[in-house]
């Protein structure tokens, strides 16, 4: 540890700076100090438009950002760097800090531009880079909001940022305008025929889109802002958003006498050195051989060169892929190489589909051999691979690289790459990496590469190609069942519809091998219950079922059964209050509220269940299922009725919601919630489907849960009526009942179909597939059929006999249970778990 | 062999009682948990009812099936299986081998009875 390292700013790429030299500086030569103006370790930029999603910053944060632990390594955030001595080799920051260097490494990033325009400073214009930046935002919209009804507001800028600021505004509620000086969006990125497809799809969404105008001036007026276009357009907003481009922030090396480049930036060369050779430049500040970059994967590019030169390694930088691919609002916009066909002779050829609303135009070679770059507006599938052919013949006619959707892949699959095509842009791997990590490390999964090889772990848009890769190398990624059944629980469902088979004996012997096990039978039973197949417990289904539907109760550590008597929405009565309450101390339960706005009463034997729901039955109760791959709640918050702030009777519409899709078999379990407002008191978004109330009707969201791996819901559709609302719900839950794979809950199913929430949409909202009706009508059967099942047990004596403990002393309690009190409650009496007996 | 001899077979119940693929409890004298099986090929199988996992009496309740042609019984608890005739776990990680006692069933008249030494 002899000499120092000092790095100013701590963001994406200064952290990949300290993570390669870490990671390569085996005998910790360097010491390294990190001096950063933001008070927060680096976090993901790129991502910074989805903290609108969950105002949760920590899912931002770069993976080991801290370095804690790493005794090499300071951090000092929240305190920028002033000034740079070079001939004393000292650095100095606003608070007075002084820190002296063996090397520098200035990583400062950009600064958003904000045009010279008349009254820019004004309280309510903002920019658009930095949390705190969308921290502020947010609360002027929150301001605005309480003031009188939505929020208006504009943003400065159509390029990439500007339609991500746009983004982070409609997702707060907002429908934006955007204003752009050029003729058409993204300038820098899409030609003009995909330039007028995105404005058409993005004013779809909602927002107003000016091109080819300017902004002359910011005027106050009554707390609010008028914004003035050039072209006598006044916008009246709240909230103003610059978000029209970077420029570099190279203030620290001009003050200390360091080359800049033409149009700004520190001029550095191949190896990231500036024209001082102890000092370094890299990411969006550094002008390299004069050219600035604004985007991730050269920054890091840099970050690896100037790490290797400052461990002694020679190393340049290796040019750099300014591709992009973006989803804006659900848009996908993509281009890459010479999208603009700049290349002497380069040809262009283009199509345009108005009904699908798809551009796609490549760029190839004077003699139409080898791809050069192109523009995807409206489906971006093919960009992976499009962008790895880059340079390469092409391996098929140009039109036939472009497949229409819905004819699945196009022509080319991965095997037509070269090995040093470029999979993760972001990460720089090539598809030799990959192969070299699934075929001599190993890696057998989408994860195993990830942490192998670094491919997929920042945009995430190179994951399929991942999962193409696996397959083109053999590796099998299984979907069987389980060892009886070879196929998926998605295509036993559809065999199981088909056929109309209706019991497992049959399904196993036609479909499957041997006598089944604890995987398939529960997941066949809850199939045959979706398709409406009588009782739960009817005929042979009653030994398909896990204990817990076989009981109709929950299994507790002791061997005893919890119920939960159904409570829909949590709206309660007192007298039904009273019930639960005089049932519990009758039968010497104990009582606990749950989680999920309903009382659990636990230590039933199986003698008692059918005694306990006597009584809730004769009290208008169901039980419920707390148990089961079924709707378990739908929680509500107290809305209209009550709340000063409901939009509408949440409670009626959880209670209505909790009726119609009580006993639903699903492949996991499925939870709900409905909140009043958008203060969103009943934790929707936590839900398989979550409804919050709007001033026009309801927002859905889907895909959520809590539990190990908290997701919060994606917005499916907003501002729809009770009905629509019900009906796209019926369909979300039976194309999910229908396709999902056995314990896959909404979220990872949503995650995993192929073209994500777009496609769903498009499925259950659009149509696209024809199925609504079909969906529709088989929830409707569902909904007609319901049956309560405990009832269902109590009216019949065969099923009814099954509920005792002794098949030769009927009413014999199980002597291995017992109780002590806690709390003043009964709590089982934790039994010694038997010798277990070792040969 | 002369320990069979000097079984004793106590009645539990009518074999119908007892569902294909499922199991139930029968309560002995000295207070013993017997979980007798039913496979889909009408054999029938004893263990004991004691979940060796969770110590609660509930093997009775597990899931029927067969694991490699093995038939087995699959604990409601943890879902470990057991092979139903020797009482082997099949899915211990503890690396040593768990085991439930194992009772000989036989049905004689259409009625199951449980051995016992
Ligand atoms: C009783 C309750 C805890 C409480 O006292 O509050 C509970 C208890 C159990 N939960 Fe839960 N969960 C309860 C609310 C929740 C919630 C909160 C909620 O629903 O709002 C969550 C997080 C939300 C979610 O599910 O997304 C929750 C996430 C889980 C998970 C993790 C699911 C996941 O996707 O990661 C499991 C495990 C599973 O289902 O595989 C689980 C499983 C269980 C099981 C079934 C475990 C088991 O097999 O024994 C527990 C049985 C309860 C019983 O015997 O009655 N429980 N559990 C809550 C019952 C609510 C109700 O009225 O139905
Ligand atoms: C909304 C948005 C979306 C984006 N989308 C994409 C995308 O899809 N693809 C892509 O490739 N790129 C995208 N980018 C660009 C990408 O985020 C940047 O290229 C990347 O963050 C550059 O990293 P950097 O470390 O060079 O700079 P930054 O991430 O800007 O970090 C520089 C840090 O240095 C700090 N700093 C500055 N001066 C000082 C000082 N004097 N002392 C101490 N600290 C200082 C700053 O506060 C900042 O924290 C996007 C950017 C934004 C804002
Ligand atoms: S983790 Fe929570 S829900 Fe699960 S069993 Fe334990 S206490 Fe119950
Ligand atoms: S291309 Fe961005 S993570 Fe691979």
């Amino acid at each position: 540890m002899n000499r120092t390292l000092v790095v100013v700013g701590h963001g994406m790429v200064a952290h990949r700076l300290v993570e390669a030299v870490r990671s390569d500086d085996v005998d910790g030569t360097w010491r390294i100090v990190v001096l950063g103006e933001e008070s927060r370790p680096a976090y993901d930029r790129v991502a910074l438009t989805s903290y609108v999603d969950d105002w949760d910053a920590e899912r931002l944060a770069l993976p080991g950002c801290t370095y804690s632990g790493d005794e090499h390594v300071e951090l000092r955030l929240g305190d920028p760097v002033v000034s740079v001595d070079r001939a004393a080799k000292r650095v100095t920051t606003a608070s007075g800090f002084t820190q002296d260097y063996d090397a520098l490494v200035l990583a400062t990033g950009s600064r958003p531009f904000v045009p010279p325009v008349p009254g820019r400073d004004l309280p309510g214009c903002f920019v658009y880079r930095t949390i705190t930046d969308l921290d502020d935002i947010r609360a002027a919209v929150e301001r605005a909001t309480d003031g009188r009804g939505r929020a208006a507001a504009a943003v400065v800028g159509g390029g990439l940022l500007g339609l991500e600021a746009a983004k982070a505004l409609r997702d707060m509620g907002l429908s934006p305008h955007v204003v752009e000086l050029a003729p058409r969006l993204m300038p820098l990125q899409v030609d003009e025929g995909g330039g007028s497809l995105l404005r058409s799809l993005i004013t779809e969404l909602d927002v107003t889109v000016h091109t080819g105008t300017s902004t002359d001036a910011v005027e106050a007026d009554r707390g609010r802002l008028v914004a003035k276009l050039g072209n006598g357009t006044e916008l009246d907003v709240d909230l103003l958003v610059f978000s029209a481009g970077v420029r570099p922030r190279d203030d620290l090396a001009r003050d200390c006498g360091l080359d800049v480049g033409e149009r700004g930036g520190v001029l550095v060369d191949a190896t990231c050195r500036t024209s001082d050779p102890d000092v370094f430049a890299i990411g969006e500040c550094a002008a390299l051989e004069g050219r600035v970059y604004g985007l991730v994967a050269p920054g890091y590019s840099m970050a690896e060169v100037a790490a290797a030169t400052l461990l002694g390694t020679p190393a340049s930088f290796p040019g750099a892929d300014t591709s992009t691919k973006l989803k804006l609002m659900g848009v996908d916009v993509a281009s890459f190489g010479d999208a603009h066909a700049t290349t002497d002779g380069a040809l262009e050829v283009a199509f345009n589909d108005a009904v699908r609303g798809t551009y796609q135009k490549l760029v190839v070679s004077d003699d139409a051999t080898t791809l050069l770059g192109g523009v995807l507006v409206g489906d971006a599938s093919e960009y992976n691979l499009l962008r790895s052919l880059v340079g390469n013949p092409l391996p098929a006619e140009p039109a036939a690289l472009l497949a229409p959707a819905g004819a699945g892949d196009s022509a080319v699959g991965v095997d037509a790459l070269p090995a040093e095509a470029q999979i993760c842009s972001c990460n720089a791997v090539t598809k030799g990496a990959i192969v070299h990590a699934v075929t001599d490390q190993g890696c057998d999964s989408v994860g195993a590469i990830k942490a192998c090889t670094r491919a997929g772990t920042s945009c995430g848009s190179c994951v399929p190609m991942l999962g193409k890769l696996l397959d083109a190398c053999g590796v099998e990624q299984s979907r069987a069942l389980c060892e009886h059944f070879a196929q998926s629980r998605a295509e036993l469902f559809e065999i199981v519809r088909a056929t109309r088979i209706t019991t497992f004996s049959e399904l196993i012997a036609r479909h499957g091998t041997g006598a089944g096990c604890a995987i398939c039978k529960p997941a066949v039973a809850s199939i045959l219950a979706t398709l409406g197949n009588g009782h739960v417990l009817g005929g042979e289904q009653v030994t398909l079922q896990d204990t817990n539907d076989r009981f109709l109760a929950n299994l507790q550590r002791n061997g005893t059964y919890s119920v939960v008597p159904r409570v829909p929405g949590g709206e309660i009565t007192p007298d039904k209050l009273i019930v639960i309450g005089q049932v519990a101390k009758d039968f010497g339960l104990y009582t606990k509220i749950t989680g999920g706005q309903r009382i659990d009463l636990f230590g039933a034997t199986v003698d008692q269940l059918p005694l306990i729901w006597r009584r809730l039955v004769d009290a208008g109760f169901e039980s419920g299922h707390a148990y089961g791959k079924a709707l378990r709640t739908v929680k509500s918050c107290v809305g209209t009725t009550w709340c000063r702030y409901g939009q509408q009777d949440s409670v009626g519409l959880a209670v209505e919601l909790e009726l119609r899709y009580r006993g639903l078999r699903s492949p996991h379990k499925l939870k709900s919630a409905v909140s009043g407002c958008a203060r969103e008191c009943a934790e929707a978004r936590s839900k398989d489907f979550g409804i919050i109330a709007t001033e026009q009707g309801w927002n859905l969201y889907v895909g959520g849960n809590g539990g190990a791996i908290p997701r919060h819901a994606d917005l499916l559709v907003s501002d729809v009526d009770t009905e629509t609302l019900i009906r796209i719900i019926d369909r979300f839950l039976m194309f999910y009942v229908r396709t999902a794979d056995r314990l896959q809950r909404t979220a990872p199913w949503v995650e995993e179909l192929d073209g994500g929430l777009d496609h769903l949409r498009a499925v259950i909202v659009d149509d696209s597939l024809g199925i609504c009706a079909e969906l529709e009508e088989a929830m409707a059967e569902h909904v007609a059929n319901y049956r309560d099942e405990w009832r269902g047990v109590l009216e019949d004596p065969e099923k009814l006999a099954r509920f005792t403990s002794f098949v030769n002393a009927p009413g014999t309690p199980d002597p291995t249970i017992s109780f002590r009190t806690e709390r003043e409650q009964p709590v089982p009496v934790l039994l010694g778990v038997p010798e277990v007996v070792s040969r | 062999m002369t320990a069979m001899a000097e079984q004793t077979w106590v009645a539990v119940c009518a074999a119908e009682a007892v569902p294909r693929a499922s199991g139930v409890a029968a309560l002995l004298d000295d207070g013993t948990q017997v979980a007798i099986f039913r496979t889909e090929d009408d054999r029938f199988h004893g263990l004991s009812n004691v979940d060796p996992f969770s110590g609660a009496a509930v093997l009775s309740r597990g899931i029927v099936g067969d694991a490699g042609g093995v038939p087995v019984v699959a604990s409601p608890v943890y879902k470990q299986r057991f092979d139903l005739s020797t009482g082997r776990c099949l899915d211990a990680d503890t690396g040593d081998t768990v085991c439930v006692a194992t009772y000989p069933v036989r049905v004689i008249d259409g009625v199951v009875h449980v051995g016992s030494s």
